[in-house]
C-alpha cells in the first residue's frame, strides 16, 4: 500500500518535473480500458505550489483572441491519453499549463473539459472513464492555479468518436479530453 | 396525435374453467412525434428444445379486415421458438366453432392444439373478436375469449390472443403485447423510439442531433428515463409516453447518467459526478429534493439496477482494479462483489424473479451476454457476437434483448434465458442500439 502511494507520488513529481517517461500503451486488440486505480495527479496528497514554472513579471494577460490564434498554444485543445490510463502525459503539460494560466488571468472565464473513451465496452462505463480523464485534466489545472468553479468536467464516453475506425489508430484518437470555453 | 388512454379491447371469457385474464386491455398511445415508418424486422435464429405443434385456423371474416389477426398470432408464437406451426389450409369448410372441429384431421396433421375464431363487425364500428384454443388429444376447449376492438386495436388484440395461448401451453406469461424502447442513429440524428415487442408500430419519442443513451422504463410502462446530451453534457430526463412531456431530473455540475427505476416507481438511481468521480445517487422521479448518495468510493460506480423486491442494488464498479458487478442493500450496508470470472463484467440487470442477473462479460476480444445465478454464482454465456451490449430481460424472464453488431451496423437481438432460441431484429435504416424491454401493461 505504502509502496503504491510512494510510487504514485514519485510518478506525479516526475510528471511535474517534466522528465517522466511516457508510459507505453498496452495495445492488445482484445483489451479494453478498464483499470481501476487512477495513477495521475488526482490521488496525490502533497499539493505542490501552484504554477511551478517561472512567470515573467511583464507578461500581459492574454485576450480571447489568443484562444483562436493557430500560433498560440491556447488554440490546442485536446489532451490524449494512453490506453487504460488517465495520466496527463508530459507532452500535454505545456498545453494544460497554458490553459490553466489563461483561466487564472481571466477569472470570469469558464470552460468545460469533455472526456472521451474508445468504443470498447459498455456505454455507461465509458462515460465514467471519460469523466475520470476529464477530472484528471481539471485537477492538474487547479494545481496550476485555476479555480475549481471555472472548470466543469463532463464526459461523452464513446458517443462522439473523432476517429471512426475500429482500430488502435481510431481508439487512440478517442481517448482524450477536449477543452471547450464557455460560449464556444 | 392521440392524447388519452384508449380503453381498448374489452375481453370476455368464453367458457368457464379457466381464470379470466385481464378484462380491459389498455393501449397507451404515444402522443408524440409522427410514427416512424421504419419497422424492425425479426428473424428467428434458433428454436426451443421441444416445440409445441399448433394449428391456427384463419378466423371467420378476418380476410376483409385491414389487419388480419391469425398471421400476427402465428408469427408471435413462432418467434418464441417454442411452437411449430401446423398447416391449417385445405379444409372446406374451415372450422370456426368447437362443434366444427374434426379432431381426427388435426391428429393426423400432428397438431396438439388448434386455434379457431371469428371476427364480426359491431353496429358502433368496432369488432367482436372471439377465439378458442382446443386441445386435440382431450377434444376439449382449453381457453376461449371474446374481445371488443376498434380497427386500430386489432393488432394488439392478436398479441393478447397469442399471450393467452402462450400462457395456457407453456405455463409462462406471454410478452407479445409488451413494448420495447431503443435508440436509432440515422446519420447525425439520434431517435429514441418505442415499438411493439414484434417491432411493429415504431414511434419516435424524442430525437436530437446529440447522443441519447440508456433508456429505462418506469415500472408501470408510462414513462421513460434516459440520458440526452442535447445540453452538450449528459443530463437525465424523464418523459411521459402519454403526454410526450419531458423534464430534466438530474442536471448537476458534471455528468448525469445511467438512470434506473426502483420497483415502486418512486425513486431513480442515477450516476452523478457532482462531487468528483462517478458515484450512485438516489433521486426523486421529478428531480425535486436533494440527491442521496448511495456509494462512497474513489472508484467508478455506475450502471445501477434494482432487484425486483427493491432490496438490492446491483452496479458496476472498478474498486477492485477491474470492472466487476457488486450488490449492495438499498437500506444501507457494504457492497459485496458478485462476479469473479474474467476481468471485465459490466451492465448488470436483475431477472424479474430476482434469482439471477444478466450482464456483459468480456471473453478474449468478445463482449457477450451472460447470466449468473444469484445463489450458486454459476455463469452461462448466452451469445457469441463480437460486441454485444445492453442486455434487458423480457418481463417474463424468458428472453433477453440486447444490442449487437452485424457488418458494422447496430442491430437488436434477443436470446432465450437458456441460450437456445435467438432472434434478430433489424431496422431498415440506421444503427439500432440501447434496447430496453418494457414491463407488462398495467
Amino acid at each position: 500500500m505504502n509502496r503504491i502511494l510512494t510510487a504514485t507520488v514519485v510518478l506525479f513529481l516526475l510528471a511535474l518535473a517534466g522528465c517522466a517517461a511516457t508510459p507505453t500503451a498496452e495495445q492488445s486488440g482484445a483489451a479494453v480500458e478498464d483499470r481501476g486505480k487512477p495513477v495521475g495527479p488526482p490521488v496525490v496528497p502533497a499539493k505542490p505550489k501552484p504554477d511551478t514554472g517561472a512567470k515573467p513579471l511583464f507578461e500581459k494577460p492574454l485576450g480571447a483572441a489568443a484562444l483562436k490564434d493557430p500560433g498560440n498554444i491556447l488554440s490546442r485543445r485536446s489532451v490524449y491519453f494512453d490506453f487504460d490510463s488517465n495520466l496527463v502525459k508530459d507532452e500535454f503539460r505545456p498545453l494544460v499549463t497554458a490553459h490553466a494560466r489563461y483561466l487564472q488571468q481571466n477569472p470570469g472565464t469558464k470552460m468545460r473539459i469533455e472526456g472521451h473513451a474508445d468504443e470498447r465496452g459498455s456505454r455507461e462505463y465509458n462515460i465514467a472513464l471519460g469523466q475520470r480523464r476529464s477530472e484528471a485534466v481539471k485537477q492538474m489545472m487547479q494545481l496550476l492555479g485555476a479555480r475549481p468553479d471555472q472548470i466543469e468536467s463532463v464526459s461523452f464516453g464513446e458517443e462522439k468518436p473523432k476517429g471512426t475506425g475500429h482500430d488502435e489508430a481510431s481508439w487512440a484518437e478517442n481517448r482524450r479530453g477536449d477543452i471547450v470555453y464557455q460560449g464556444e | 396525435m392521440i392524447k388519452e388512454f384508449v380503453g381498448a379491447t374489452s375481453g370476455k371469457f368464453l367458457g368457464r374453467p379457466y381464470r379470466v385474464l385481464r378484462a380491459v386491455v389498455v393501449l397507451i398511445s404515444l402522443a408524440l412525434l409522427p410514427a416512424a415508418h421504419a419497422a424492425l424486422t425479426i428473424e428467428i435464429v434458433g428454436t426451443g428444445a421441444s416445440q409445441f405443434p399448433i394449428a391456427i385456423v384463419p378466423f371467420r371474416a378476418e380476410a376483409g379486415l385491414a389487419q388480419a389477426l391469425t398471421p400476427v398470432v402465428a408469427a408471435d408464437l413462432a418467434r418464441s421458438g417454442l411452437f411449430s406451426m401446423v398447416d391449417a389450409g385445405g379444409l372446406n369448410p374451415l372450422p370456426y366453432e368447437p362443434q366444427d372441429v374434426n379432431y381426427a384431421i388435426w391428429r393426423a396433421r400432428g397438431a396438439d392444439a388448434v386455434v379457431i375464431g371469428s371476427v364480426a363487425p359491431l353496429p358502433d364500428g368496432r369488432y367482436d373478436v372471439r377465439f378458442r384454443l382446443m386441445d386435440v388429444a382431450k377434444q376439449a376447449q382449453l381457453a376461449g375469449f371474446a374481445y371488443t376492438a376498434n380497427a386500430t386495436q386489432l393488432r394488439l388484440t392478436a398479441h393478447r390472443i397469442a399471450d393467452v395461448i402462450y400462457e395456457m401451453l407453456t405455463s409462462g406469461k406471454g410478452v407479445f403485447s409488451t413494448r420495447i424502447a431503443y435508440i436509432v442513429k440515422k446519420g447525425k440524428r439520434y431517435e429514441l423510439q418505442v415499438a411493439d415487442a414484434d417491432g411493429y408500430g415504431a414511434q419516435t419519442v424524442r430525437w436530437s442531433d446529440e447522443p441519447i443513451i440508456s433508456p429505462s422504463w418506469s415500472p408501470d410502462g408510462t414513462r421513460l428515463a434516459y440520458v440526452s446530451f442535447e445540453q452538450k453534457k449528459a443530463v437525465v430526463y424523464v418523459q411521459s409516453l402519454m403526454t410526450g412531456q419531458y423534464q430534466a431530473v438530474a442536471n448537476y455540475w458534471g455528468s448525469n447518467s445511467a438512470p434506473t427505476w426502483s420497483p415502486d416507481g418512486r425513486t431513480l438511481a442515477v450516476v452523478l459526478s457532482k462531487e468528483g468521480g462517478s458515484q450512485i445517487y438516489f433521486i426523486s422521479t421529478d428531480g425535486k429534493g436533494q440527491p442521496r448518495r448511495m456509494t462512497n468510493s474513489s472508484a467508478i460506480d455506475t450502471e445501477p439496477n434494482f432487484s425486483p423486491d427493491g432490496e438490492l442494488l446491483l452496479f458496476t464498479s472498478d474498486r477492485g482494479g477491474s470492472p466487476q458487478i457488486y450488490g449492495m442493500p438499498t437500506a444501507g450496508g457494504d457492497p459485496r462483489r458478485l462476479t469473479f470470472e474474467g476481468s471485465y463484467n459490466v451492465t448488470p440487470r436483475v431477472s424479474p424473479d430476482g434469482k439471477s442477473f444478466t450482464f456483459i462479460q468480456r471473453n478474449g476480444g468478445r463482449f457477450n451476454v451472460a447470466v449468473q445465478d444469484m445463489t450458486t454464482r454459476q455463469v452461462q454465456v448466452l451469445t457469441d457476437g463480437v460486441i454485444d451490449e445492453s442486455p434487458s430481460f423480457a418481463p417474463n424472464g424468458r428472453m433477453i434483448l440486447y444490442a449487437t453488431e452485424v457488418r458494422g451496423r447496430g442491430v437488436l437481438s434477443a436470446v432465450s434465458s437458456d441460450g437456445r432460441v435467438k432472434q434478430r431484429l433489424t431496422e431498415d435504416a440506421g444503427d439500432v442500439r440501447e434496447p430496453a424491454w418494457g414491463p407488462f401493461p398495467k
